[in-house]
């Protein structure tokens, strides 16, 4: 540890931390514009001068400037002061004084910068500066005078998003951010952007002149729109969520969230499904819950449990999920299944279907094999995560499957099982047996289907102990989930019992009711011979073909226990409450027990969750990642045929892939900017 | 026709390191070999890198560029060992500020000197790779010098196993004509095929440079006079000028003389006597000088009472709060209006302005704008206080120097032409109507 004075007060830092960095150990606040602690550092601002001795008698950019055993460092002094007030003045000359009419006003910085730091008025007397707006596609609204050219955009693009779109163009005061040829950011992480733009010239445009900050409130939640459990802050005024912000979460997120976690929220409010329907005379007629809850109780007594068949949805929280499968269980139901996508995962010990390596432990990994995912779609911020380290020269990517444009490079061993079998011929071998911490993601395109089990056993024996992944103090075998419901599901055990069907058993037909659980994402015209119940909150796919529906509460109408791809635990809370006469699904199967005659032994949620931890002690461990445990990789999926095929992600879009992001507007925008233009004829 | 005397100036013609300034003989091989280029070069690389290293800093010499560091010391800042990452030399031929016309002439009339100062420096930092980063508008000079290159090529003076036993390539690189690719991070940028913009320092170009290896940039008229300087000894070059300002210079000199030119004398010659030698006086006699720019466009202005028995040199004008810069003197005459002057370099500084940095990007384009004011005398007297606070804010704030290139012209407009600045603004009020309300119909 070295030791430095900040204002006289001794500190200690590790070597190689900036002045910056040193100035904030001793709680001084520095403040800043372009400096960001996740991306490169530009030094442009100018806003973080300090005085250093030793050293030049002038200010010096504490954000790029490392820290010296001994060095003496003053931000308190009138070199210091007038250097801000200089660069703050500088900064407002060309800035207009929109703040009334501008969306980050009352959260932006150079506003708050201006009052801590700024001098109290102008001397400006000429002309402002005024730049064209700019289109940067269907996330982000531009008021490009605005912008200060700090560069965080172009750097968060570039860097973490892996797209080279943005950039600065001119030089001088006539100095543009652009994004060259005017076209949209395809990144999809673009909505991070405008959360890094530090003053108002990049804002949310799905969300543009909708609120003012500081008449939001605010509360704590997961997503659900992925897998990963990202940690976001959701804002609302009154029944409405008006938008999603990331939470900071070094181990999931960081600070960044998708676009579709962030953008999907105005969804919320459409299409919603606010009172019980049932069918009559062919069509949906509102009715009571009384009325509907009989309606199917009276269907299920009348049915025999074989004949019953249960698919849970993505979004689905772990109570409902208990609830449910409590609740069919008690009626000797064993068709149940939370893997709407027919991925072959599940019946093993944990480990044989979690994330192991972890969200940040991925970081880690020198080698990596990814095997029929689009990673960048399926989870983005992981993939995120890969290109930092493969920007840093940490690791080497192959990809058997379909070949994404993963914003990074990797070798393309091949599309299928084939590739898997020649993986020992190819000289990506060497890589992976030279590798200290070998990493296997498998995605849902190689183990769904109806040889999926096969393919996974085939992974374990030619990969995972070809090579090593699986070892007991590394483990490097992960499976990408998509939904959010999923490892939830399967640590309560919500996959047929004996000799029940599984998904694509009970597509099959020769069901006589099936229950979906918030399950839109199936091929609904297969179950036309069935009496089907939807439980959900929007009218998609489930609810069209519905006989009975139960309105449900959205994800951000209740609170809930997810259960995150790694294994995590984690707790979202209630923003707003459902819409109309909607019910969170716990509740919702709480009321129907009752009406088959089956009550469940829980009255309220805490005595559900009291049952749920009893039950399956793993969820007792909130926020906090299963430590890494070897597991027999011979257990895995079973010995089988498999055929030739192409490893293919099932997300075609991966801005409509649940009902939310289908109800939203954004996403509906986000998806034609990112769909191949159609050529006009003049063309 | 001026008179060759030996009487004019301090450096006879013996003593001229740049003996074909002006073209009068062939610039080529043939050319410069008879006048001693590449005479003995093996025979200098022979006594080793220390040698030659210690050698040029006893000699003085200091960095021609502008700032005048120790070209000795720079080259000593080079890795002693050269590890994974190779070493270049990197020759900044970006020759931009205003009034300065010396590289020009070197890579015109005496590309030969530039070259065999590659080699010499390369080998004294062990680079086998040296680039020229050549002004875009240099186009000619381009020519002269790739024409030159080749020659030393085609006569094994370098290139693989040439005659001095130490690899060695030359690339002239052109620029895309930016004044901030002069900068020495921002022209590495450039050469590395980015947009040229500063770099922050540290780490400096000899612990990261050009492609993150360890460079030194040096300018065309500091690597030039390496290879006479180790010929005729340290001592020679010491032998001229003040203490600390040794050597011989080049001085460009334009504006209000009776004849303009480039002319190669020794340091701390005073400007009197430079300009009386050399351009034949000021135009108008002595008693009409007003101010002179003693080191290019970037340095403040001093005024004639100051210049009669001034020393050209670094520490000299550095007590004037002006420099020597570039040594292009720029001469004033009564007859100038200096705020305009002035007002037309802040236009210069505001177009090349790189626009990374915030004080110099909003900086220079306020500074500009407050300047045509009151080249009108449309201001008002205290703004010439504001103006002087803005240049300090701007001052020693940015990421590279332009930002106190840009502020130092006005300084010295307003540390020693006040008045006249405060008599065009009255003046213009003056002439103004005083009929109440007249403006307010307009507005």
């Amino acid at each position: 540890m070295a030791k430095a004075k900040v204002n006289g007060v001794e500190v200690e830092f590790d070597p190689g931390m900036t002045v910056l960095q040193v100035a904030e150990l001793a709680g001084e606040e520095i403040p800043r514009f372009c400096y960001h602690e996740r991306l490169s550092i530009a030094g442009n601002c100018r806003m973080c001068l300090v005085e250093v001795k030793p050293g030049p008698p002038k200010p010096q950019a504490s954000c790029a400037l490392p820290a010296a055993e001994g060095q003496e460092i003053f931000t308190n002094t009138p070199m210091v002061k007038k250097a801000r007030e200089g660069v703050m003045e500088f900064l407002l000359i060309n800035h207009p004084l929109d703040c009334p009419i501008c969306d980050q006003g009352g959260e932006c910085d150079l506003q708050d910068q201006a009052m801590g730091y700024g001098r109290g008025g102008s001397r400006y007397a000429e002309n402002k500066r005024a730049v064209e707006e700019k289109y940067l596609g269907p996330t982000i609204k531009t008021f490009m005078t605005r912008c200060i050219q700090c560069t965080r955009c172009v750097r968060f693009s570039t860097e973490v998003a892996g797209v080279t779109e943005m950039g600065m163009i001119s030089r001088g005061e006539n100095a543009e951010i652009t994004s060259y040829l005017e076209q949209a950011v395809s990144s999809e992480l673009s909505g991070n952007l405008n959360d890094l733009c530090p003053v108002g010239a990049l804002t949310h445009k799905p969300w543009s002149f909708n609120y003012r900050p500081w008449e939001l409130q605010k509360v704590e939640s997961i997503d659900v729109m992925d897998a990963l459990g990202a940690h976001i802050r959701l804002d609302y005024r009154g029944p409405t969520v008006l938008r999603a912000l990331p939470r900071l979460k070094e181990d999931i997120n960081e600070e960044w969230i998708t676009d579709k976690t962030r953008y999907a929220v105005d969804g919320l409010s459409r299409q919603r499904l606010d009172k019980p329907y049932v069918r009559k005379a062919g069509g949906l007629q509102a009715t009571t819950w009384s009325e509907a809850l009989s309606e199917v109780a009276g269907k299920l007594k009348a049915t025999s449990p074989e004949k019953i068949g249960v698919i849970a949805g993505d979004l689905i929280d772990a109570e409902g999920l208990k609830a449910t499968k409590d609740m069919f269980s008690s009626l000797g139901v064993n068709n149940l299944d939370c893997r709407q996508d027919g991925s072959k995962i599940g019946r093993g010990a944990r480990e044989t279907y979690l994330f192991n390596t972890g969200i940040a432990g991925i970081e880690d990994a020198d080698a990596i094999l990814m095997i029929g995912t689009d990673l960048r779609n399926e989870a983005s911020l992981i993939n995120a995560r890969i290109r930092k380290s493969w920007l840093k020269g940490d690791v080497q990517v192959a990809v058997i499957g379909e070949p994404y444009d993963l914003t990074y490079d990797y070798v393309h061993l091949g599309a299928g099982p084939k590739a898997l079998k020649d993986l020992k011929k190819h000289a990506f071998r060497d890589v992976l047996k030279n590798a200290e911490k070998p990493v296997v993601l498998v995605g849902n395109g190689a183990i769904s289907g109806s040889d999926g089990a096969a393919v996974l056993n085939l992974i374990a024996s030619e990969v995972l102990s070809a090579y090593d992944v699986v070892r007991a103090d590394w483990n490097g075998f992960n499976i990408v989930h998509q939904a959010a419901s999923r490892v939830a599901g399967l640590d309560i055990g919500f996959v047929p019992h004996g000799d029940g069907l599984d998904t694509e058993a009970m597509l099959a037909g020769g069901l006589d009711v099936v229950v979906l659980l918030g399950a839109d994402e199936i091929d609904t015209s297969k179950l036309k011979g069935s009496f089907v119940v939807y439980i959900g909150h929007h009218g998609d796919a489930g609810a069209a073909i519905a006989d009975v529906i139960l309105p449900s509460a959205a994800y951000t109408e209740k609170s809930g226990i997810y259960v995150n791809l790694e294994g995590r635990v984690q707790i979202a809370e209630r923003a707003v409450f459902p819409k109309g006469d909607a019910k969170e699904e716990w509740a919702i199967m709480r009321a129907l027990s009752e009406a088959v005659g089956k009550t469940l032994p829980y009255d309220s949620q805490s005595d559900l969750r009291a049952k749920l931890i009893a039950d399956h002690p793993t969820f007792g461990r909130i926020d906090v990642k299963p430590s890494q445990k070897s597991f027999d990789v011979k257990t895995l999926g079973a010995k089988g045929e498999v055929s030739d095929r192409v490893f293919a992600s099932n997300i075609k879009d991966f801005y409509l892939t649940n009902p939310i992001a289908r109800a939203s507007v954004a996403m509906a925008e986000c998806s034609a900017a990112r769909a191949p233009k159609l050529s006009v004829a003049a063309e | 026709m001026r008179k060759m005397a030996k009487t004019l100036g301090i450096l006879e013609d013996k003593d001229r390191i740049f003996t074909n300034l002006y073209g009068f003989q062939d610039w080529g091989l043939e050319g410069a070999k008879q006048r001693g280029c590449w005479n003995a070069t093996k025979d200098i690389l022979s006594y080793g890198r220390e040698w030659i290293i210690t050698n040029v800093k006893n000699s003085g010499l200091r960095g021609r560029g502008g700032a005048g560091f120790s070209t000795g010391l720079k080259w000593s800042f080079m890795p002693k060992e050269v590890k994974e990452r190779p070493h270049y030399l990197v020759v900044n031929a970006d020759e931009s500020e205003p009034g300065t016309c010396k590289d020009r002439e070197i890579m015109r009339h005496d590309p030969h000197l530039l070259i065999e100062g590659c080699l010499i420096a390369s080998f004294a930092m062990q680079a086998h790779a040296c680039y020229i980063y050549l002004r875009g508008e240099y186009v000619f000079e381009r020519e002269r010098l790739e024409a030159a290159v080749k020659q030393a090529y085609e006569a094994g003076l370098i290139g693989k196993n040439n005659v001095h036993g130490w690899d060695f390539d030359v690339y002239v690189h052109h620029g895309a004509g930016a004044y901030i690719c002069g900068e020495e991070t921002a022209l590495l940028e450039s050469l590395e095929g980015k947009k040229g913009q500063p770099r922050l320092k540290p780490p400096f170009p000899a612990g990261a440079g050009l492609y993150g290896c360890p460079t030194t940039v040096n300018n065309v008229e500091s690597i030039a006079v390496v290879g006479t300087i180790l010929r005729r000894g340290a001592e020679w070059f010491a032998g001229f000028g003040a203490p600390n300002n040794t050597g011989t210079k080049l001085f460009c000199i334009s504006g209000h003389v009776e004849r303009p030119c480039n002319v190669e004398e020794a340091m701390s010659i005073p400007f009197r006597q430079l300009i009386e030698d050399h351009c034949g006086g000021i135009r108008g006699g002595w008693g009409n000088l007003k101010a002179v720019i003693p080191g290019g466009s970037s340095v403040p202005m001093i005024p004639a009472e100051q210049c009669e028995n001034l020393p050209m040199d670094f520490d000299s004008l550095r007590a004037l709060r002006s420099g020597l810069g570039t040594a292009a003197v720029i001469v004033m005459d009564k007859s100038t209006d200096l705020i305009r002057a002035i007002a037309r370099l802040s236009y210069f500084y505001k177009h090349e302005s790189c626009g990374q940095c915030t004080p110099c990007r909003e900086g220079t384009g306020w500074m500009w704008r407050v300047m045509e004011r009151m080249v009108k005398g449309d201001a008002d007297p205290s703004e010439i206080d504001m103006l002087l606070e803005v240049t300090t804010q701007v001052e020693g704030h940015t990421i590279c120097a332009l930002g106190d290139a840009a502020a130092w012209p006005i300084q010295g407009l307003i540390r020693h032409f006040r008045h006249e600045i405060e008599d065009r603004i009255t003046l213009y009020r003056s002439r103004k109507s005083n009929v109440a309300g007249h403006s307010i119909a307009a507005e």
